[in-house]
């Protein structure tokens, strides 16, 4: 019933579409076609005016409404110390890509309007200019030069690695369908060996248990970090393609089974203080359920989470992990109270390989 | 630049190529009748350019609502996620899953087989076939002054191969374990491994398989296409008197030449480890509960493999709209294109590079970020060549006298497209700012504007442009222009919101945003879109109906050049046959732009020599 709805719509949105056609074909047997044609191209001209003036104040319009959302701009700071230069980049970039969207779209749509065919008009046989030629090729290549050699430096210090007599901690998230593992050293700050064929329900990293680095090794259910300290992320994979994918902190990394990767930041905020920034707009002042109105303010809620950015199958969109930053003290007593993998589960169990060979 | 006055003589174009045309002897051979003597050999089986031409389009068209209406159903999922789409039953079956409380949703292994089967068929089958192969094949003879390509039989191959492909990939949607559902970059292990995803069993091997047909079928395109243009050009065409329409069919065949074989490699290869048991791509994989034998493989490599095709295609892609915007301005605007050499040179330019940047893909897969800093230098530099074609475009409205048609219309909102998504481009080639944008709304927002909804553009300013030459009628005008500031105002509408929603991080490819705090602040803006996603497909409804009914009820054309154009394909008869000219072919006397050089007329085709004491124009 509702497909023969919508087909006798579309017959008659196709009767009414073509009769107006035909009355503008009639039209023109009438006028002449080339009154009409010149009826038309100011008719045509004023739109390409009044489009660009829509255009471009929609554009301002919407930009500043959600001027938010743009990278380092009102509560969208970073919460990573190498953020900021992610977002100084980005801030660039806009800058000179938006004067040269404005100017070009002005010209483009005014001279379609100020070049409006007429009778009385002719066109001038302009074929080429060397001189603006030149102009306009070297002023791109300059502009994209200091965009390349900013956007170089920001990237090769983001990217660098640690350097052996730096301190840092390092953790592990591995991706699988459909969540995150992560895992924390213990006490050594070393995490321990793993082998894919050593995966099982009971082992679900695939650790080895005659690898004493694992015997401290903490599985945890979220990312929890003291803020200031430089921490290395070391992303694996189970199976498919993930990403680690942090927001907040401008982190993103493919996870890739076979090939480890890595991503080194340093939290600079802790959870408490985004929250405090936030407080501060008025779009995180509003319940964070829209039907409960005694539900939490969004900023009071507010977490920063770990995402996947790659498409991995059919739960890839709920790959969701919390990240919470803490202070130091604080992060000490989370730490206390995470038990060692091996020695809550594994330890005196018939999986436990290091007990077996050790006999 | 000289403001050279000539008297250019205004003699009758058949009188002109009966002077001064080439006698090939056509009519004592009569191959024409041999070729074209029943419905099959003149519909079906043909292997008249134009015909073959024709038959892309409509191929294109059907594939590029099919792909437009999968779109709309996936965008009513992310913009209304609780609605119920009982209502698609009959049509999707099992793919909508309906609860006790009669709310059905869509399925996420086919929402996101919806999102790969868009992608997949609006880039190759619409986007390429349709638009490469509908103009390439219409243009390349007809304005090259050539009876029909070089191979018309290859010709002919390769549009039934793409036919073919189409009917492998139409056949996979009915597939029990449904089409395939890895994206259309089918990365693997996700695309090798059937236990990772429904999608990846026969749906991808169905999937491979009708894109290595493709492949051929742009081969066979291609190589005809190039052989065309290098030996078949009539007397006096040399090659810096070719339209750009044809400079940039060329260098796209190349581009398609060179890469998408690398491509069929790659698919190769991820057949090997699907059946075969290698391991190019895959390593250390425990999945359904047990560890793969697959040792020593990297998913990168075959990153490597397919973007060394994927990028190069987003120039095949928009090449052809650059060349068929370049000729439809400077044609409506009565003006010679500005900067005809620094326009092939940057086309070359673009070419070459599109080679050497593929890996701005995979700023974020895991490579070394030391590479990194080589692609990025490559990628911003393309925006050097793409900003001085922008340029030439404006100025080549400057001091016109613009005739304001749908083609005109487009061509001019292919400006703009290009400009709005080549500027984001320049955010996402850098790989600092890519590390947060990489796989973001912001992606998505840049990809359709610059090669999705520019490319359609570029492809329907073609069509309006060149619709009298291939039905000998005209599309209706107000339809036209009502489809022009629809889709413009529509496009707009829908993907430049997606840039803010980008901004804030949102990622691509998601079933849902609700299911993360960070992601689900956009609930009207969600909405929105979709609504104007309908909207804007609505307004190619318009386009497809005036098409059909043009063809057969269009206003006819009475004169052979209606647009007063310069090139070679407004001299043949309204009703070209096969063969294109009855008697001899054309003889090239000037470039194709000489648009009000003459103080009275203010075009001269290219077919009337130069007038006495007349350079020809320093281009």
């Amino acid at each position: 019933m509702n497909f023969l709805l919508i087909l006798i719509s579309l017959v008659l949105i196709a009767i009414v579409a073509i009769q107006i056609g035909k009355v503008s074909d009639l039209a023109s047997k009438i006028r002449g076609e080339e009154e009409v044609q010149e009826m038309n191209n100011n008719r045509q001209a004023i739109y390409s005016v009044i489009f660009l003036i829509v255009f471009l104040v929609g554009v301002i319009y919407s930009g500043m409404h959600y001027q938010n959302y743009f990278l380092g701009f009102g509560p969208h700071t970073p919460a990573s110390a190498h953020g900021g230069e992610l977002d100084s980049m980005f801030k660039v970039t806009l800058f000179f890509t938006g004067i040269v969207f404005i100017i070009t779209h002005i010209l483009l749509f005014y001279f379609s309007f100020k070049y409006r065919g007429s009778r009385q008009k002719k066109a001038s046989f302009v074929a080429h200019d060397t001189k603006l030629e030149v102009i306009w090729t070297a002023i791109p290549a300059v502009v994209m030069a200091f965009l390349v050699i900013k956007g170089l430096d920001a990237w090769n210090e983001v990217m660098a690695d640690v350097s052996p007599d730096e301190e840092y901690m390092e953790i592990e998230a591995t991706g699988y369908q459909f969540a995150w593992l992560l895992r924390y050293p213990g006490a050594d700050g070393l995490i321990g060996e793993k082998d894919f064929r050593l995966i099982s329900s009971s082992n679900p990293l695939g650790q080895n248990w005659n690898d004493s680095k694992n015997h401290d090794d903490m599985h945890v259910d979220e990312i929890v970090l003291p803020v200031g300290k430089k921490v290395r992320v070391r992303i694996t994979s189970r199976d498919v393609l993930h990403n680690f994918y942090l927001p907040h902190f401008r982190v993103k990394m493919d996870a890739v089974p076979g090939m480890p990767t890595y991503f080194v930041f340093t939290p600079t905020v802790t959870t408490e203080e985004y929250r405090k920034q936030l407080k501060e707009f008025d779009e995180y002042n509003v319940p964070s359920d829209p039907e409960d109105s005694s539900s939490p303010l969004m900023w009071e809620s507010f977490n920063f989470e770990l995402a996947c950015a790659e498409l991995c199958g059919a739960g890839h969109y709920s790959m969701r992990k919390l990240v919470r930053i803490v202070s130091q003290e604080e992060y000490d007593t989370w730490l206390a109270t995470q038990k060692s993998f091996y020695e809550s589960t594994i330890k005196g169990t018939s999986d436990d390989t290091f007990n077996n060979s050790s006999l | 630049m000289e403001n050279t006055i000539v008297k250019a003589p205004q003699i009758d174009e058949t009188e002109l190529i009966e002077k001064y045309g080439y006698d090939d002897h056509f009519h004592d051979h009569h191959h024409g009748d041999k070729f074209q003597s029943n419905f099959v050999t003149t519909y079906i089986f043909s292997q008249d350019h134009k015909m073959i031409a024709k038959q892309f389009l409509i191929t294109g068209m059907f594939w590029a609502i099919i792909g437009g209406l999968m779109s709309l159903v996936f965008r009513l999922q992310l913009g209304f996620p609780d609605e119920s789409l009982a209502w698609l039953k009959p049509v999707l079956g099992k793919w909508i899953v309906v609860n006790d409380a009669g709310i059905g949703t869509l399925a996420p292994e086919f929402y996101y087989a919806l999102v790969t089967m868009h992608g997949t068929i609006l880039v190759f089958f619409v986007l390429t076939a349709g638009l490469s192969g509908t103009f390439s094949n219409l243009l390349i003879p007809l304005q090259l002054g050539a009876r029909d390509m070089a191979s018309p039989l290859l010709n002919m191959l390769s549009y039934w191969f793409f036919f073919l492909a189409g009917v492998i990939m139409f056949i996979s949607l009915f597939l029990n374990t449904g089409p395939f559902s890895g994206g259309w970059t089918a990365y693997p292990p996700l695309s090798a491994l059937p236990l990772a995803s429904t999608g990846s069993g026969a749906g991808m091997t169905l999937w491979v398989l009708s894109l290595v047909f493709f492949v051929v079928s742009v081969l066979l395109g291609g190589i005809n296409y190039i052989t065309t243009v290098l030996n078949l050009r009539t007397k006096g065409m040399s090659m810096w008197r070719m339209p750009l329409t044809i400079w940039a069919f060329f260098i796209t065949a190349i581009i398609g030449l060179l890469s998408f074989p690398v491509l069929v490699s790659a698919f190769l290869l991820v057949m090997f480890d699907r059946g075969l048991g290698t391991s190019f791509f895959l390593s250390e994989i425990f999945i359904g509960g047990q560890a793969l034998d697959h040792v020593g493989g990297s998913p990168v490599l075959y990153q490597h493999l397919f973007w060394f095709l994927g990028h190069p295609e987003v120039y095949i892609i928009i090449l052809p709209a650059m060349g068929i915007v370049s000729e439809v301005l400077s044609v409506h605007s009565r003006k010679p294109i500005f900067g005809y050499k620094a326009m092939v040179f940057s086309i070359l330019a673009i070419a070459f590079l599109s080679f050497i940047v593929w890996a701005h893909h995979m700023f974020m897969s895991g490579v070394n970020p030391f590479i990194s800093n080589i692609f990025v230098i490559f990628t911003l530099i393309i925006a050097v060549p793409s900003a001085v074609k922008v340029f030439n475009w404006i100025s080549t409205l400057y001091k016109g006298n613009i005739r304001f048609n749908p083609a005109s219309l487009f061509a001019i909102g292919f400006v703009s497209m290009f400009i709005s998504g080549g500027l984001t481009g320049i955010f996402l080639g850098n790989s600092a700012i890519d590390i947060q944008m990489h796989d973001t709304y912001f992606v998505v927002a840049h990809f359709h504007i610059v090669m999705g909804v520019a490319a359609f553009f570029g492809m329907f300013a073609g069509i309006y442009h060149w619709f009298p030459k291939m039905y000998g009628r005209f599309m209706n005008d107000t339809l036209g222009k009502v489809h022009f500031w629809g889709t413009m105002i529509g496009a707009y509408a829908v993907f430049w919101p997606m840039h803010y929603t980008g901004m804030a991080g949102v990622p691509r490819r998601y079933y849902r945003f609700d299911t993360f705090e960070t992601f689900s602040h956009f609930t009207e803006l969600n909405q929105f879109i979709t609504i104007a996603a309908i909207a804007t497909f609505g307004f190619q409804i318009l386009f497809v109906i005036n098409f059909f009914y043009s063809i057969w009820n269009g206003k006819k054309m009475t004169v052979k050049n209606p647009w007063k154009a310069n090139t070679l394909e407004w001299t043949t008869p309204i009703e070209t046959g096969h063969g294109n000219w009855p008697g001899k072919l054309p003889a090239v006397q000037r470039w194709s732009y000489d648009y009000s050089k003459d103080e009275e007329v203010d075009y001269i085709p290219q077919i009337v020599p130069l007038a006495e004491g007349e350079k020809e124009s320093d281009h």
